[in-house]
């Protein structure tokens, strides 16, 4: 595909591999790639299985569904089961469990449950639908909330009055500054965000490297930006530099889009604080939809059991989102904990680190290499 | 820099865990739901365990072989048949290529080809939600009879039912078919060895990403069409030129993943499937991209798998090429003794993958 193919081509992805294993000479470094996107690009490309053996990718915290606490899953299916309501979400978060199942098990047992692409299609849903309630279950960090804040306007401006939007948008530095914090953190360094930088921008990163002193390299999503941000961050290490850099420059602006942070700032505001899973509850990391938007509040309009599930005790997923353990360090992974009976956040998703590794990644690097190599 | 332990002993020790999860993975699927979800209807793992703890747990005999898409049974006389059944559902029933009255014909007469069986008699039943349109009707009728006739077979008897509005989505259609095996065929992945081939007639993913689009919930347009058609002679073809072939399937729900999936666990060996060369259109591989589904998990209605020794690859490939229906056919991967009951993908960006069966519906990426 055009202007696909290009950030895909494996001979250069050849010459990267060797800048990389030059730069690294059989030392170890763990760099956390952010998003779930990157998360993705890494397994879906079998990028682990090319690196060399000492520089690792952890799996960071950037999975929107996977943050999602079984609490506020609780809360959804509980508005998704009132009889008039025609809930919507994105297809991956329906998977997610909570304390009482999934939304999928919900729809199965009688619950309107759809899902869609975008919050505009459950605006759409609600015109279309003038007897019903309808509902946009939104998720997600500064890349999806933009889209929340125009359907919400939106909805005002055509004057709608049976869509609702039930917030659990959050913010990407809190959750970095909480994984920062931590006392046995093991990081060298960080593979920006790509998709929430083009909203906020790389400024909002330079406490990385001036308060924790690590460095930060947003990165794009197709595998050759990937391999060109691990050259990146090591040449820093390399060079004694610890700075925020840009290799997602063809789309990330240092300044983010002003347009995009108005339409949050008018819609939204932060919540004192935001539970998460596997993280736990962060301060000031959470959005909810301002006081004079609250006719469009699900949370507001109904009402909801807004009870704490603790996070499971044998799951490990806070030490695996810190980069502490693998995925397969973890006591219950691969066992009690699969794709089809996640305990934790990270085996929820297929973005998650855990679900990640033990769809894709689960072979022995020997194996994996060796058939690596075409006939 | 990391200073815990050394590469060597992570390598050990990850190996071992390893080693676990997958004599783990072996064991039987479990149902655990308390209800039918969608995913039990998906193709993938809640599709097995639901198959093995409900029906296979009620119905199975333990002369059987491993499941099959089709049932082989002798007669006393030493005739061997090919029995199977396929119920469609598909909404909107008409879609690019094709429509709910092609599928009727073409599921049922294709599970057949593949376990060797030359399809000869179907049976139809329909049941039909009060207030369907006559005309409707008709035109999906005139489908299967057109479908039938092109496929080579009868439509031999039937059963009507009509159930209140509300009680069914318009039109589910059920058939069954059966036809003889012949005597000297022999198919089954007991018969796939290490080194053999794996060949794909055509293009993949196109029948599910055409359903996909003209449900028209997506805001994605594009020229799309269902490959729906009877695979019955391009299969002769391929197996009068490859007499060896081991073993086929047609890759219909779970797509060419779920397919592969089957084989590693039936025939306990690996198999090993090269991304860059997987026939895609680039419309599909647009559509699943923007849309974050992988193709190798669509579905297809008309491409056939085959699993055929080296030395009859190229006749086999000319064979389906000079078909009609298999003009894009290539060679897409090959079988190795280790790791078993595992399918890795070769990227064509240089690394490997597993391939695993999918856990539920492929459901959309939210980013």
């Amino acid at each position: 595909m055009k202007f696909v193919d290009e950030y895909r081509d494996p001979a250069a992805a050849r010459v990267l591999l060797k800048v990389i294993n030059d730069l690294a000479a059989g030392d170890e470094f763990k760099f956390m790639e952010v998003c779930g996107g990157h998360t993705h690009t890494i397994y879906r490309h079998g990028i682990e299985h090319i690196l060399p053996e000492g520089v690792e990718l952890i799996h960071g915290p950037g999975c929107p569904v996977c943050v999602i606490p079984m609490g506020r899953v609780d809360d959804a299916i509980a508005v998704a089961e009132h009889p008039n309501v025609i809930f919507t979400s994105f297809g991956d978060m329906m998977r997610v469990p909570g304390s009482k199942g999934t939304l999928l098990e919900a729809k199965a047992r009688g619950a309107d449950v759809r899902f869609v692409y975008s919050p505009l299609d459950a605006l759409r849903i609600a015109v279309e639908n003038p007897t019903k309630e309808v509902v946009f279950f939104a998720v997600g960090f500064e890349t999806t909330a933009p889209s929340t804040a125009v359907t919400v306007l939106r909805a005002r401006e055509m004057g709608v009055r049976n869509f609702r939007v039930f917030s659990n948008h959050v913010t990407i530095v809190p959750p970095l500054k909480a994984i920062l914090e931590s006392p046995d953190l093991r990081l060298d360094g960080f593979l920006g965000p790509g998709h929430v930088s083009t909203v906020v921008g790389n400024r909002p990163y330079r406490f990385v490297p001036e308060r924790y002193g690590k460095p930060v390299v947003t990165a794009g999503f197709e595998p050759l930006d990937i391999l060109q941000t691990i050259v990146m961050l090591l040449k820093q290490i390399r060079e004694g530099r610890c700075e925020v850099e840009n290799q997602y420059s063809r789309i990330v602006r240092d300044e983010g889009n002003p347009r995009a942070l108005k339409l949050l700032a008018d819609v939204f505001v932060l919540r004192p604080h935001f539970e998460w899973r596997g993280l736990g509850f962060i301060a000031q990391s959470g959005l909810a939809l301002r006081p004079d938007l609250s006719m469009f509040d699900a949370e507001v309009y109904y009402e909801v059991p807004g009870v704490r599930v603790a996070d499971p005790k044998a799951c490990q997923c806070g030490e695996v989102l810190k980069g502490v353990i693998r995925p397969w360090e973890c006591k219950v992974f691969g066992t009690a904990c699969t794709p089809e009976t996640p305990i934790g956040t990270c085996m929820v998703s297929s973005e998650g680190a855990c679900a990640a590794y033990y769809n894709f990644g689960r072979m022995h690097r020997e194996a994996a290499v060796t058939l690596g190599r075409r006939a | 820099m990391a200073d815990h332990d050394t590469v060597q002993e992570k390598d050990y020790r990850e190996a071992m865990m390893l080693d676990r999860i997958e004599a783990f993975r072996r064991r039987k699927p479990r149902l655990t739901d308390e209800v039918i979800t969608s995913a039990h209807g998906a193709g993938g793992k809640s599709s097995a365990a639901l198959i093995e703890n409900v029906f296979l747990a009620a119905f199975s005999d333990p002369d059987r072989g491993p499941q099959a898409d089709a049932a082989t049974l002798t007669m006393p006389n030493g005739d061997r048949l090919g029995f199977t059944t396929d119920s469609f559902v598909v909404k909107p029933y008409r879609f690019p290529g094709g429509s709910i009255g092609h599928l009727a014909v073409h599921g049922t007469v294709n599970d057949l080809a593949v376990e060797g069986a030359t399809p000869t008699w179907l049976s139809c039943a329909f049941v039909i939600e009060e207030g369907l349109a006559v005309a409707e009707l008709q035109a999906v009728v005139a489908d299967m009879a057109e479908a039938a006739t092109e496929a080579g077979v009868t439509i031999v008897t039937g059963d009507t039912k009509v159930v209140g509005r509300g009680a069914a989505d318009g039109l589910y259609i059920t058939t069954a078919g059966v036809g003889l095996i012949p005597a000297e065929r022999r198919l089954g992945p007991d018969l796939v060895k290490p080194g053999d081939v794996i060949l794909v007639s055509g293009t993949i993913a196109d029948h599910g990403m055409s359903v996909m689009l003209a449900r028209g919930d997506l805001a994605i347009e594009a020229d799309i069409r269902s490959d729906t058609a009877p695979l019955g002679g391009l299969i002769e073809d391929l197996l009068a030129a490859a007499p060896n072939t081991r073993w086929m399937r047609d890759p219909t729900r779970g797509g060419v993943a779920t397919v592969a999936n089957e084989l590693a666990r039936d025939a306990d060996l690996g198999v090993v499937l090269d991304e860059s060369l997987l026939p895609v259109d680039p419309a599909v591989r647009g559509a699943c991209d923007m849309l974050g589904i992988d193709e190798m998990y669509v579905a297809n209605e008309g491409k056939v798998v085959a699993i055929v020794p080296p030395e009859e690859e190229a006749a086999a490939l000319a064979a389906m090429r000079a078909h009609p229906l298999g003009k894009r056919a290539s060679r897409i991967g090959e079988i190795v003794a280790d790791p078993t009951g595992i399918v890795v993908l070769r990227t064509s960006f240089g690394g490997t993958r597993i391939v695993d069966m999918l856990v539920g519906d492929p459901l959309p990426r939210i980013c």
